[in-house]
């Protein structure tokens, strides 16, 4: 028995679609948690250049298990290889616009904003969050696999305008789910008066953090930037909170899944728009009556023409997942697209997966075919999330 | 109880064998949720396909640890795939053959050995 990849079953999990390939000589790096996932358990994996917990050990560990108490209480996940800066300049927000389709210009302070590092062709460097938890500077944070491009694409292009500090020597920790709220105002109590998308700077757990109210998750929740030093302090201190527990790469990816978010690498690449990821909504108003963003033609274009293909979710009626890679076919039978993340939903307990198809097999409810393993499988489009959102919108 | 490298066990009952995976390979591949067992009268040859076992995020082959035809397969598994990871050496088996060449058998680890394999990884 050994994973579709030629390795025995002791590295099954090492093929994971969401593992990167990373030559086996290649040091990993660590995050300032390593040693508290040793202490729990957990089986570590590469993942983005470091060793990072897939799942955690004991009666309550376990990717189905993690995923089921993060959607019911509230997980606690190490994203400490994500990458975070803090750019300043006089000009930082008009300046910050010449690589993503964002309205940096109106974000107000104490928000942040999903947005897009875009090539001048339209396509997806990265996808990223941005926000100003002081008055001055925009606190950004890009994936993991990302980041060493994209701060030197940043360097590059905004040389000159805007200072890039990379925070190496901060930890990212995320506490996700329905009673994430209630554990953090415990030790952080302006924390209560935030919404979705807001975050602040803040001393909170004896440090300053840069707390926003978002995640990776569809729950509601928060992401927690502090000093590496610190780190530990927080990740013991919330976890002595019996409504949370330790949550691995292997939930996460299962429930970004089925809130519908997409995962760089995977279902975004630098020949994906903006339009065909389902993520027009990152293209802000005043940027589209300015056109002023990179790949502005193809993406304007494809708002008033169409585009070739759209990121879809599809539930899988019958057989096995279907995951990265497995061909989408009509209900004739004819190959319309491909698979770009899938697998088993824990909440809705069938398999689902996220695919590009031409518009017209888009629409929810059509009939499709997902391969697996050379056997058609029947498929049906559905609206994303295929989990809904439970965000705070308002108090 | 005879065992492959590969995590599969397989047990004598008369001329036909059970087979499934091991308590390590189901702890390794963490919770299944979706086990393919092979078509009754498939012909495998030790070291073939015979069915494949998926975690909530990787797809596994399963290997035939001998030869021989599919006269069996656990149906149980389609609706409850997770007593893989319950009963992996018991109601977790995947397929039954009847063994084209016994001697085949002689070429597996008995449970010290595998113990003494699991060892070494």
């Amino acid at each position: 028995m050994a994973g579709h990849l030629p390795s025995p079953l002791a590295v099954t999990l090492q093929s994971e679609p969401f593992v990167p390939d990373i030559p086996a000589e290649t040091v990993l790096k660590t995050t300032p948690l390593s040693e508290a996932h040793a202490a729990l358990g957990a089986k570590m994996v590469p993942f983005a250049g470091y060793s990072m917990p897939v799942q955690y050990a004991g009666e309550h560990g376990g990717v189905l298990k993690e995923h089921l108490w993060t959607r019911e209480h509230a997980g606690l996940f190490d994203v400490s290889h994500m990458g975070q800066a803090r750019l300043t300049g006089p000009d930082v927000l008009t300046a910050f616009e010449a690589l993503t389709p964002g309205d940096f210009q109106g974000l107000m302070p104490g928000k942040q904003k999903y947005s897009l590092l875009l090539t001048d062709d339209g396509g997806i460097v990265d996808d990223l969050m941005a926000g100003r938890p002081e008055p001055e500077g925009l606190f950004v944070v890009v994936n993991g696999a990302c980041k060493a491009n994209d701060f030197r694409l940043m360097g590059e292009r905004l040389a000159g305008r805007v200072a890039i500090e990379r925070l190496e020597d901060r930890a990212l920790i995320a506490l996700q789910g329905p009673q994430a709220a209630a554990v953090l105002v415990r030790h952080a109590p302006e924390t209560a008066t935030m919404v979705f998308m807001d975050i602040r700077a803040i001393d909170a757990f004896g440090t300053e953090a840069v707390v926003s109210r978002s995640g990776y998750t569809g729950e509601d929740g928060y992401e927690i930037s502090v000093p590496a030093a610190a780190a530990v302090h927080v990740w013991t201190t919330l976890l002595s909170d019996e409504r949370v527990r330790p949550i691995g790469l292997g939930a996460r990816d299962s429930l970004r899944l089925e809130a519908g978010l997409p995962l760089y690498g995977h279902d975004l690449d630098e020949s994906v728009s903006p339009v065909e990821a389902g993520l027009a909504f990152a293209i802000n108003k005043p940027r589209r009556r300015r056109a002023d963003f990179p790949g502005a033609e193809r993406i304007l274009g494809e708002f008033a023409h169409g585009c070739a293909r759209f990121r879809i979710g599809l539930k899988v009626l019958e057989g096995a997942p279907a995951r990265e890679g497995a061909e989408v076919a009509d209900e004739t039978g004819r190959p319309i697209g491909v698979v770009t993340s899938g697998g088993f939903s824990p909440t809705l307990r069938q398999a689902i997966a996220l695919a590009f198809v031409p518009p017209l097999h888009s629409e929810p409810g059509t009939r499709l075919q997902v391969i697996v393993r050379g056997k058609a499988q029947g498929a049906e489009v559905v609206r994303l999330p295929f989990v809904p959102h439970r965000y705070v919108r308002s108090l | 109880m005879r065992f492959t490298k590969d995590h599969e066990w397989i047990e004598l009952e008369g001329d036909v064998a059970v087979i499934g995976v091991t308590a390590y390979a189901a702890e390794q591949l963490g919770d299944v949720v979706f086990v393919e067992t092979p078509e009754v009268g498939k012909q495998v040859k030790a070291g073939d396909n015979l069915a494949v076992v998926e975690s909530v995020k990787a797809a596994s082959d399963v290997y035939a640890p001998v030869s021989g035809e599919v006269v069996e397969a656990n149906e149980a598994l389609a609706d409850a795939p997770e007593t893989v990871n319950a009963a992996p050496e018991a109601a977790g088996w995947f397929a039954k053959l009847k063994l084209a060449n016994p001697a085949e058998l002689d070429q597996l680890m008995d449970r010290p050995a595998y113990e003494a394999y699991l060892q070494t990884l």
